[in-house]
This record gives C-alpha cells, structure tokens and sequence, in this order.
C-alpha cells in the first residue's frame, strides 16, 4: 500500500520540482554568460501569476484548444508516475513500460500541435509543422535507445532496468550505455526544445519551434502548458540520469532511503543542468534544415549502441 | 453455427434482392443497407462463436457440395478475419443508407446496392474456402465486384483508369496464385486444404520457395505492398467512402489472410529468409507509404497511403513471427503472428472509420483536397470528434487500439534478441526504428489531416457552407469510434482470443499461459508488462483531477474570446492560415531524395518597378520515381504488345477462320506427336 502513496508523492516531488529546475537552468546559463540572471524560482512566481489572470482565446478556435492544456499537462503529468524517480520498482511499474512512456509524451506533443492549427495563425502553423517534424525524426533514436536499454536489463519496464544496472554496475560503462546515453541525450535537446534545436528563450518566428504553437495561449492555459514543459524537461532528465546511472535510487521504502534518494535526484538533476546549460552557451542554434542531420547523428549513436551491446552479449 | 450461416446468406441474398427491385427508392435503399448490416452482424457472431468455441464450422453435411467442388469450412482464423468483415461491413452498410442517398439519379444505386451485398457475401465465404478452386473463385469474385464498386462514380475524372489499373494488378497477382496452387496441389485444384498440408512437407525446398515467391506476389499484390501497391491510392479514393471503407479495411486484409493461410497453416512455416523477406518488404512499405502520404492533399488519398504503411506493420508483426517461427521460438512466433493479427482488425476499425469520416467531409464540401477544408470543426462537431478517435488511433497514441496492438509489434521486434544467429538478429534493431519513424511520421500526417481539415478557419465557400452528417451516417462512424476504444481498452480479450485462433497452425504452442485474461499484457518471459485499461483509468482520473485542484487553489476562471494575434493586422483571413503543402514542407525537404520534387516558380513584376509584384505562380510537385523506373518499361512493353498483336486483330471474318483453322492443325499435329 505504501507504494502507492510513494508513487503519488513521486508525482507531486515532480511537479513541485520542475519549474525550480527550468528557472535553474536558465539561471546557470545566465551565470556563465556574465549576466546576474533572474532568481531560479521565478517560473513559480509565473506559473502563480498566470493562474491568476484571465485567459484570452482566439474566436476561430474550437473546444480542441481549450481541452488540450488539460490533456497535455495530464498525459505528462501521468508519466511521472511511471518513471522510477526516487524508488524503484514501484507498484504502477506494471502499468507501463518505457515504450508508453515515450508514447504518452507523443500524445501530448500530437494535441499541442493540433492546438497550434487550431487558432489559424501562420505562426501556430509554422510551430505545429516543426514539432512534429522534429518528434517524427526523434522517435527511431528513443525507440532504438529503448532497445539498447532493454537488451541489457531484459526488459523495457523501467524498473526492472534500474534494478539490473544496480545489480551489474559494471554495466554502465559498457560502450552500448555509453553511447546510448550520448544518443538519448541529443534526443533529450530535441524532444524538450533545447538549443541547438530550439531556443526557449526567443520568440523570433525564424527560431522558434514550441514557444511558436503556444503562442495564442494566456492565463491558466498558458500556465498548463509552461508546468508541462517544465515536468517533460524533468522527465527527459530523470530518465537520463536515473536509468543510465541509478545509484542512489531507493530500493528500500524507509524514509531515511527516501529521503536521501531525493537529495541523490536533486544533486543529479542539477548537474545535468549544469551541463545543458553549458552547452547551451556554448553552441548557437542549428539551422531547422540541420536539425535531421543532428537527429540522423544521434540516430547512428544508437544504433551503434544496440549493435555493441548485440556483439559483446 | 448453421443458424448464423444461414441468416448471414440470407440477409446478404435479401440485401441483393432489394436492391434488384427497389434499388432507387429509400425504403430500398433502407432495406439493402439492413440486408448487408444483419449479414454483417451474423457473420460476426458466427466468428465469435467459432472462436470461443474451439471448433471449426464444416459445410459437409450438404450433399451436393463436394460434386460442384466447392468445400467451405470455418476454422479459428477464418472466423477472426470473418469478425473483420463483420465489423467494418456493418458499419460501413449503416453508413451507406444515410450517404448512398446523394447517388439517386446520378449513379446506378441497384449496381451499388446488388455489389455491397455480393462483396459482403463473397468476403464470408473466401475465408471459408477449404480447397484450391473454391478459393481462386471466391478470390476472382471478390476482385471483379470490388471493381464494379471502384467504378460506380464512372463519369469523374479519374475513376476508370484507377478501375484499370486495379483490374489488371489484382489479375497479375492471380494469376500467380493460380500457379502457386498447381504447385501446391500438383495441378489437382479440387485437393483440400487438409491433404494440401499433408503434401507441402513433401515438396522439394526449390518448390517451397517457388510457393513462397508466388504468394508474396499473389497475396502482396492484394494487400497492396510496396511496389505493387500503384492501383491503392488511385482506386479507393475513387471509391464511394464507405465502399473505400470496406475496401481498405477488409479487402485488402484478405492478402494477409491468404499470405496466414499458405505460409503458416499449409505450409507450416519456413527458412528465416521468409520471415526476412517479409519483414523487409513490410517495413519498406509501412516507410513509404507514410512518406507519401505526408505529401498528399487529398484527403482519401492519404488515407488510402496510410492502408500502404498499415499493411506493411502488420507484415513486420508477421514476417518478425515467421523469423521466430523458422528457429522453434514458438512463443515468440506467436507473439509475432497475435501482433500482426491484432493490428489488422485495428487497422480495419480506423481505417474505416477514417474513410467513412472523410467521406462525410467530402459529402459535405464536396471536395476532396485538404487545402479547400479548415473550420469543419464547428460545422460538423460530431464526425470532427470520430476522425479525432481514428487520427489518434492510427498515430498509435495510448490508449486507443493503434498503440495496443504497435506495442505488441515493437515488442515482438524486441524479442529478435533471443535469435541465436548474430547476423539475422542484427535484422531488427533496423526494423525497431523504421517502425519507429514510421509510427511518428504518421503522427505528424494526421496532425496535419486533422488540423488543415477540420481546424481554424474554413479555406472555401464550400467549406464555410458545409453541413453534419444525416444520423446514420454519424450512427456508422460512432460504431468504429467504439470499437477503436474497446480495442484498446481490452487487449486483456483480444491478445487471448488471437492466441487460441493461432493455436495449432504450423505447430503454433497453446500459449493461453503467456497470453492470459489479465488486466496486464505480458509479452513472453515477462519481458515487458503494460495496461492500456489502468493507463486510460489513470489518465482520466487525472485528467479529472486537474481541474478540480485548479478550482481548489482558486485558478482565474475568467475567459475572454477576442481576434488571433496578427502582428498588428487587423482582420484575419483564411490566406494566412498555414497550409497543408506549407505544413508538410520540412519533411519534403528532409526527405528530398525520396521525393525529388519539381519546382515551377514564376513571378509577373509591375512594368515599371521590379519592386512590385502583380503576380506569383508557384508549382511543386514530387516525382514518383521508382513507380516510373518500375512501371515504365513495363508498360512499355505491354504497349508494344498490345501494338504487335493489333496488327493480327483485322476485323476481317476470313481472317479470323484462317487462324482458327491454322490453331486447330497445328494442335491436331502436337497431339498426333506428342
């Protein structure tokens, strides 16, 4: 039974936690680019603002537009209680595996771009076309990263295959990982709408991919889909960290496990943080017609990943 | 069973009847569409039964039956495929009472009504033939009647040709199963499926592969796999919706059935380069078919592409099974074959369900290019929500059925790791992310389907002016919607049932073990486990919640409708909207050596300054390249033939005698040698 009330407040760390992780990544960045930055809390003090104010919805736009906040907040929301975020294996593990997980983002990301046509803008369009573009091409790395991880921990339940890296450290230094992890991570830029990719910090109609399919949204709705983008960055992020290197998951449900596993994501989260807000000042945004030579890249990586791990069984 | 069989013949016959007498008048209209739905019904109860049952449905007892050479009899995979026909045919006939009304006067609706129902009839009895002639009659009935359907609308643009073609592909691929059949039975057609089982052993490996080459050409030239599937998107657009519905739903799945029945069940499987083979051509046509798909404007014709990549996920479900098959992973098999399976009675659901909803857009704006649509949302709410259900079904979002059964694939492409042989395993990593990108292409295809046809603002007068759906045209496409959600809902049903229909065939295990009635799915030795019920629950359960905590934490809930944002331009029109060409533009350009588009752009400049433009000409369009280097020199040398022999075709009477005369002597000499 106590599994399933860590499962919920599982989900809800999530939720508190990740609009404090977009604000930090933006606050890193701003540090290593000389700027005094805004407060990493700020996208709370957002998401509170936008709740409060009244939304604005064009007059060409149908209840699709109205529903999909909810949908997209819900369906990404309903992820964080699939992932092993602090505890491993949990009950709901049995619900679904990696392969939804990945699913259920899509779902999100399908109805978003839908909302984006919805108002009959040029730029809603422009951000709908590109998304879905850009997850369209993403899609084989993840299900080939999958693969990889599957191959290696004999299942694709996430549980399990962080119960299986645990159990063979030696494992997460095998190349198959490695560059496994190298090919996730390229997807994870895309697939959250990171530089190179996409720049969430502009709204120039040149650059802009997601902030282009949001842009007829305001109020309650816009601070849906801000939390959700903020929870699928977490997402993105907990995978990456917790399923490539684990330690530090709780396997026990005592509170000290508990609670040391929560500090142990933190700390995680927060240097991968560091490291995208690094490469962010680093590089400059791709061109769009570069992008698929990025994902064909990351692409390969895996690809290569599943080969290693098939060759050195 | 006999019961259901009769009423299933009979309603089907009364159905034709009606429409022989009474075909014009909406009570006869009313009265085919009844016949052909209560056929319907009957024949998935009669499927059902069979395969709850266990025990296969035999039409001995009639005497005269086996003089004629005719033998039916219903086993567990027939009775799934006739659940398919059931299905999509009910549906699809409801539907026609309320659409076939735009037909009077225009269009023979005696032949529309008399063809439904032969069509129906034809389907349940192919997939109760039990010898070589019975199947090669029903299967030449089946094409010559889709045919007559495919040409109903004879006067547009278009339709003959796409009736041509249709014709002469569908006969080059009977033609290969005639042989595959002498094969099969040494040249005894009246052979039973049973005895034929009993012989395939026996044939040597050259043979074998000879049977397999032929009925992957036969049967692929059905189903449509790439490259025989030119006459697809020409013929079922072309089709009235809810014929394009049958059509893409259940004909072209009666390739899978027969590809099932030869390769599995007579010939009990073979080497794993069947399986490779029919992987490889099953990826390369679910690829394709998306790709082009993305770039088509015609509603039905991206829809009819989508039936390409369909056919080719259920092929790599089966062709992964067949691969397993060939190195004794019987669970494994099955899992692979239950996939393929369960994605072709999903496939028959959305698909229908697309086309009927595409054809009450078409019935409603009477166009069938996408970049006349936009607004139809809040004309047309209801069929807008059931071409939602199908876009979301066939992009394979959880929880509908698209996912449930494209897990099932994914999964049984996972198990390619249990393949002792490095170099065949090696195999499906490539076909994990071709399905994969496969999966998200057709997700990106459907946004744009769904959103330039249904959202923002209306692109035409037509569109503006469009109108919803009568009731039973809505009462059809709501039966699919259903049937798409129950699908997914209850995989914990369908997986089970799979099992037991493929229990037995080419020494297929008992895998009610692995494939139990569980809320959860597991895939053998508990590789993966998943719930799309609990996910669906979950879902809604927060979907529900969400709102009530906004509430609770006093959310603004003020809302103010004003104009979209124009960037300070007053007053919005539909030119501004995004397009469907505009929208499928970044693929075109990633994927530009596949689509080797042309482009035509001229620009009329104002006499006196170049600054000004009076007029903008744009064309673009993509080459279908490899259809050209196939298809040309064919056709080409089909011309020539065709030229060739004329020269023999003179008119003359005493011509013709002459040749009949020369045919006869020189038979009578080679009968007199020989």
């Amino acid at each position: 039974m106590s599994g399933y009330f860590l499962e919920i407040g599982q989900a809800l760390v999530a939720l508190a936690l990740a609009p404090g992780l977009v604000g930090f990544v933006r606050w890193w960045k701003a540090r290593l680019q000389g700027r005094r930055g805004a407060p990493p809390l700020l996208p709370y003090y957002d998401l509170r603002k936008l709740f409060l104010k009244e939304v604005i919805i064009s007059n060409n736009a149908s209840w699709l537009f109205r529903f999909t906040p909810y949908l997209v907040f819900s369906s990404t929301l309903a992820v964080t209680l699939l992932i092993p975020l602090v505890a491993a294996p949990l009950p709901f593990d049995r619900i679904g595996d990696l392969l939804l997980v990945v699913y259920l983002l899509l779902l999100g990301t399908f109805f978003l771009a839908l909302a984006g046509l919805d108002p009959g803008t040029a730029f809603g369009g422009m951000g709908a076309s590109r998304e879905m573009t850009v997850a369209a091409i993403a899609e084989p790395t993840i299900a080939l990263s999958i693969f990889g991880l599957a191959l290696g921990a004999g299942s694709t339940n996430l549980g399990r295959i962080v119960e299986q890296t645990l159990a063979h450290p030696g494992a997460a230094i095998s190349p198959g990982h490695l560059l496994g992890f190298a090919a996730l991570f390229i997807v994870m830029l895309a697939e959250t709408g990171r530089l190179p990719v996409d720049n969430p910090s502009t709204h120039l109609e040149l650059t802009m991919i997601h902030e282009a399919m949001t842009l007829e949204y305001s109020g309650r709705y816009l601070a849906l889909i801000e939390w959700a983008a903020g929870l699928r960055l977490l997402i993105f992020f907990s995978l990456l960290v917790n399923m490539f290197t684990p330690w530090g998951v709780a396997t026990s449900l005592t509170p000290a496990a508990l609670g040391l596993a929560v500090i142990v994501l933190i700390s995680k989260l927060a240097a991968l943080g560091l490291l995208v807000a690094l490469l962010e000042t680093r590089i400059a945004k791709l061109r769009l017609f570069r992008v698929p030579e990025l994902l064909a890249v990351s692409f390969v990586l895996a690809l290569l990943a599943v080969t290693s791990s098939f060759l050195l069984r | 069973m006999l019961t259901l069989f009769i009423v299933t013949v009979s309603a089907y016959v009364l159905g034709m009847l009606a429409a022989l007498f009474s075909g014009r008048s909406a009570i006869g209209r009313g009265l085919v569409a009844a016949g052909a739905a209560v056929g319907s019904i009957a024949g998935l109860a009669l499927g059902v039964v069979v395969i709850t049952s266990g025990i296969p449905f035999a039409l001995a007892s009639t005497r005269f039956l086996p003089l004629t050479g005719v033998a039916l009899r219903l086993d567990g995979m027939g009775a799934f495929f006739l659940v398919v026909v059931g299905l999509v045919g009910c549906a699809a006939s409801i539907y026609g009472f309320g659409y076939s009304a735009q037909y009077a006067g225009r269009y023979s609706l005696r032949t529309l009504g008399v063809m439904l129902n032969l069509l129906l009839l034809t389907l349940t009895f192919q997939v109760m033939a039990d010898n070589a002639l019975t199947f090669l009659v029903l299967w030449e009935a089946m094409s010559l009647t889709a045919y007559w359907l495919v040409v109903t609308e004879h006067d547009q643009r278009g339709t003959v040709r796409a009736g041509v073609w249709y014709l002469a592909m569908t006969h080059a691929g009977f033609a290969a199963l005639i042989a595959m059949f002498l094969l099969l039975s040494s040249t005894d057609l009246t052979t039973s499926f049973a005895s034929m089982r009993a012989g395939s052993a026996l044939l040597s490996p050259a043979a074998r592969n000879a049977v397999f080459l032929l009925a992957l050409f036969g049967f692929g030239a059905k189903s449509g796999i790439i490259p025989l599937h030119v006459w697809l998107p020409m013929a079922h657009p072309v089709a009235p919706s809810h014929v394009s519905a049958i059509l893409s739903g259940v004909v072209i799945k009666m390739g899978i059935y027969g590809l099932l029945r030869i390769l599995l069940d007579i010939m009990g499987g073979g080497p794993a380069w069947w399986g490779g083979v029919v992987l490889g051509a099953g990826a390369v046509s679910a690829l394709l078919g998306v790709l082009y798909a993305l770039m088509e404007h015609d509603l039905k014709r991206l829809l009819a592409y989508h039936s390409v990549e369909n056919i080719g996920i259920i092929l790599m479900g089966m062709g992964a099974g067949l691969i397993f098959h060939s190195y004794g992973l019987m669970t494994l098999a099955a899992l692979g074959f239950i996939s393929g399976l369960y994605h072709t009675i999903n496939h028959a659901s959305f698909k229908g369900l697309l086309f009927l909803g595409a054809g009450s857009v078409l019935h409603a704006t009477r166009t069938r290019n996408m970049e006349e649509m936009g607004g139809l949302i809040k004309i047309m709410p209801w069929t807008a929500l059931f071409f939602l259900v199908g876009a979301a079904a066939i992009s394979a979002l959880p929880p509908l059925n698209g996912f449930a059964s494209e897990w099932l694939v994914f999964q049984s492409l996972l198990g390619g790791s249990n393949i002792p042989t490095p170099e065949v395993a090696i195999v499906m990593p490539i076909a994990v992310g071709m399905l994969a990108l496969t999966s998200g292409l057709a997700a990106a295809c459907f946004v744009k389907a769904f959103g330039i046809t249904f959202l923002a603002i209306p692109r035409s007068p037509e569109a503006e002016h469009a109108h919803e759906s009568p009731r039973p045209m809505l009462a059809g496409m709501a039966l699919l919607a259903l049937a798409c959600i129950a699908l997914g809902l209850a995989p914990f049903v369908v997986v089970p049932a799979l099992g037991r229909v493929l229990v037995g065939l080419g020494g297929l295990p008992d895998t009610h073990a692995v494939f139990s009635f569980n809320l959860y799915l597991v895939t053998p030795s508990n590789f993966a486990i998943m719930s799309p019920t609990l996910v669906a629950l979950g879902l809604l359960a927060v979907l529900g919640l969400v709102p009530l905590v906004m509430l609770l934490f006093r959310a603004n809930w003020r809302l103010r409708v004003g104009d979209s944002w124009g960037c300070g331009r007053v007053g919005q029109t539909p030119r501004m909207e995004y397009t469907a060409t505009a929208f499928a533009e970044p693929l075109r350009r990633v994927f530009a050596e596949l689509y080797r588009p042309t482009k035509e752009l001229s620009i009329d400049f104002h006499p006196d300054s170049k600054y000004f433009v009076q007029s903008i000409e744009y064309r673009s369009e993509i080459t279908p390249w490899f259809e050209k280097a196939l298809y040309g020199p064919l056709l080409w040398f089909i011309r020539l033939s065709a030229a060739t022999v004329r020269r023999m075709q003179s008119g003359s009477v005493h011509m013709y005698l002459v040749y009949v005369t020369v045919a006869l002597l020189i038979l009578l000499l080679i009968a007199r040698w020989s």
